[in-house]
């Protein structure tokens, strides 16, 4: 039996669906089944991130609308062994699929993976409820902005009254260089506004769009430093204790001290 | 001297960041005084049940809310009492 959790933020733009495509590879390459559900119905993304849009049949409302089985609307990565897709509609509106539809389709699949990882729209309307209705844990992503964090702290009161207790934060992009000018704010200084338990946090990264341009999960990039957060989320997602990394690589000069004295 | 070269090569602490947290907090504090008429209808419930305990109140007029400024929020409350329980009064006189 696995478990099903919820991507959400509040804000759009955040990173919620770059964070699904990236924890789910991690996931299956660790050797777990898993599926990638894209809950946001009109607006179809997660595939193109995978870069598994060419390969599209059917999607989740032909699933609940008994037009397919899940068997045939599941896409299968030929780079992750045991990493699967189940793709948004494209034409339809997010009232195409309905709470219970949705908890129907979660009970379905927990029966045949690890893990059942949701990506959630942004915003708190009918979209929304209905990508957490099956949902057993969530998790909210947020970037260092007023904005974003204002939005994750109403999401993490919506989830609570949804019953969905004890979600953790993501904070993505961070820029350690800006935080250590006292121009962002810190890991410490969003975990005290919104006391939420912190899963991880993602430094800033050309990397990504760079992977995301090629549709390639940078997850696997062994040298990029965002691959590297993404990979200890999915290990604490497994529940293995890993300290949070070190984004104080500093500036050029500092890199260059700390070579000389081989901190490296 | 990391920190040293840092502030020679960067720019100086002390920026934005506690602007932004501050803004943060109080949009936050109006965000989370926010509760529904249904809440705040069994409060009133479970108050009246209390107080009445003690004295006689006119429920009628009987008006809670929740009170925002700036910096914080407060739960007022206006209760007209039309007298007290006999209990209350024993109590008062020490009997």
């Amino acid at each position: 039996m696995g478990e099903v959790i919820v991507v959400t933020s509040g804000k759009g733009g955040v990173g919620k669906t770059t964070t699904t495509a990236n924890l789910g590879a991690g996931l299956a390459t660790h050797g777990h089944r898993v599926v990638l559900v894209d809950a946001d119905i009109g607006l179809r993304n997660l595939d193109v991130v995978l870069g598994l849009e060419n390969r599209i049949v059917y999607d989740i409302t032909d699933v609940t609308g008994g037009h397919c089985r899940l068997r045939q609307a599941l896409i299968k990565d030929k780079r992750f062994e045991g990493l699967f897709l189940l793709p948004a509609a494209q034409t339809k509106d997010k009232t195409a699929v309905s709470p219970d539809q949705m908890k129907a389709l979660c009970e379905e699949l927990k029966q045949e993976f690890d893990y059942v990882i949701i990506d959630c729209p942004a915003g708190i309307e009918q979209g929304f409820r209905n990508a957490i209705a099956g949902a057993d844990k969530a998790i909210v992503v947020t970037t260092p902005e007023v904005a974003a964090v204002r939005d994750a702290d109403r999401i993490i009161g919506l989830l609570e009254a949804a019953e969905l207790r004890d979600p953790k934060l993501i904070i993505n992009r961070i820029r350690p260089r800006m935080v250590r000018h006292g121009d962002m704010m810190s890991i410490e200084d969003i975990i005290d506004i919104l006391a939420i338990d912190l899963l991880g946090v993602v430094p800033e990264d050309e990397m990504v769009v760079i992977s995301t341009n090629r549709g390639e999960p940078v997850v696997q990039d062994e040298r990029s430093r965002s691959g590297r957060a993404y990979r200890n989320i999915v290990r604490r997602i497994k529940g293995e204790p890993v300290p949070m990394m070190n984004l104080d690589e500093g500036g050029f000069v500092s890199r260059f001290l700390r070579r000389m004295i081989g901190l490296s | 001297m990391l920190e040293f070269l840092n502030r020679v090569f960067g720019r100086e602490a002390g920026g934005s960041k506690n602007v932004a947290k501050e803004r943060l907090r109080l949009v936050l504090v109006h965000d989370r005084a926010s509760v529904s008429p249904q809440l705040l209808q069994t409060l009133k419930t479970e108050l009246i049940k209390v107080i009445e305990k003690y004295m006689d109140i006119d429920e009628e007029s009987l008006e809670i809310n929740l009170d925002s400024n700036e910096t914080q929020v407060a739960l007022v409350a206006s209760i007209p009492v039309k007298g007290m329980k006999r209990v209350t009064r024993n109590l008062a006189s020490g009997i």
